[in-house]
């Protein structure tokens, strides 16, 4: 009878291994986002950085009229989003690395994701106050 | 009387043969590690210009954010970022932004199971460093040769 009980390796059920969850309850999500995420900045900073290389000595109102034209609010829109979503997911890591700390590491985590946040959502307002 | 602050430290507190507690030795660290080897050297310095990065970001929202604002704090703006400090700021901020991007490259092509021997990892380290120089000079001179 006991020889049966040591044959129990697995005490993970099923569908917990199918699910793939891990102990943190997360899995492989943040990572992929982070991978996705990066992906996504390559063409969307390349198209911004080289927009704004080109703008020296260009005027107000036409600086205006390029924020403005949809095509680019929509484009300056997504590179704000993705960058602070990209931005909050890296500086997580960096924290959760170096601070040992729970109550300190919960804190700057929340601080950056708030700030990362506020940003994104300031910066989305002044395009969107523009463009429309 | 706690012995451990957290589950980490736990993890590093044992026992003398005679009972007494002690704090288990650390494995060789920053002062013994040689940070100028082009491996770890890339990887920390992925980091670093991550983080120089994310302040740069702060540029893009004020830029926007003075835009909407109008003329007056626009050009408060402007005045900045072709000062000689903000010229320098946004020179360091596109190297740094390069390097990221390259090294960052470097890392999906590793996230997808390429390139982990160990002279390919040399070969493509040179490549990150020299591609964030030819880059950033790229980007500068399409700056002077848009601005002139």
């Amino acid at each position: 009878m006991s020889d049966k009980k040591l044959h129990i390796a697995q005490m993970r059920s099923p569908l917990g291994r199918v699910r793939g969850m891990g102990s943190a309850k997360q899995g492989s999500h943040h990572w992929w986002i982070q991978r996705v995420t990066s992906i996504a900045l390559l063409p969307l900073m390349l198209w911004f950085t080289l927009s704004v290389a080109t703008m020296g000595g260009i005027s107000y109102v036409e600086t205006i009229a390029w924020i403005g034209h949809p095509l680019n609010a929509a484009l300056l829109l997504l590179t704000v989003g993705i960058a602070f979503h990209h931005t909050a997911s890296g500086l997580q890591v960096l924290i959760e690395d170096y601070v040992a700390d729970e109550w300190k590491r919960t804190a700057a985590v929340l601080l950056i994701k708030g700030a990362c946040l506020l940003l994104a959502v300031l910066s989305a307002v002044a395009v969107l106050k523009i463009a429309i | 009387m706690a012995l451990t602050n957290n589950a980490r430290d736990a993890t590093m507190m044992g026992r003398r043969t005679d009972g007494t507690v002690i704090r288990r030795p650390l494995s060789p660290h920053l002062q013994v590690y040689d940070m100028l080897q082009i491996t770890s050297g890339l990887s920390i310095s992925h980091r670093i210009t991550g983080s120089i990065w994310a302040g740069g970001l702060l540029f893009m929202v004020w830029w926007l954010v003075a835009a909407a604002a109008g003329p007056g704090p626009f050009a408060t703006a402007q005045w900045f970022f072709s000062s000689f400090l903000g010229m320098l700021m946004l020179f360091g901020l596109s190297a740094a932004a390069w390097y990221h991007t390259l090294a960052g490259i470097r890392h999906l092509m590793w996230d997808a199971g390429y390139g982990y021997d160990l002279p390919t990892t040399h070969r493509t380290g040179r490549a990150v460093l020299i591609g964030t120089g030819v880059l950033t000079v790229l980007t500068w001179l399409i700056v002077i040769i848009a601005w002139g």
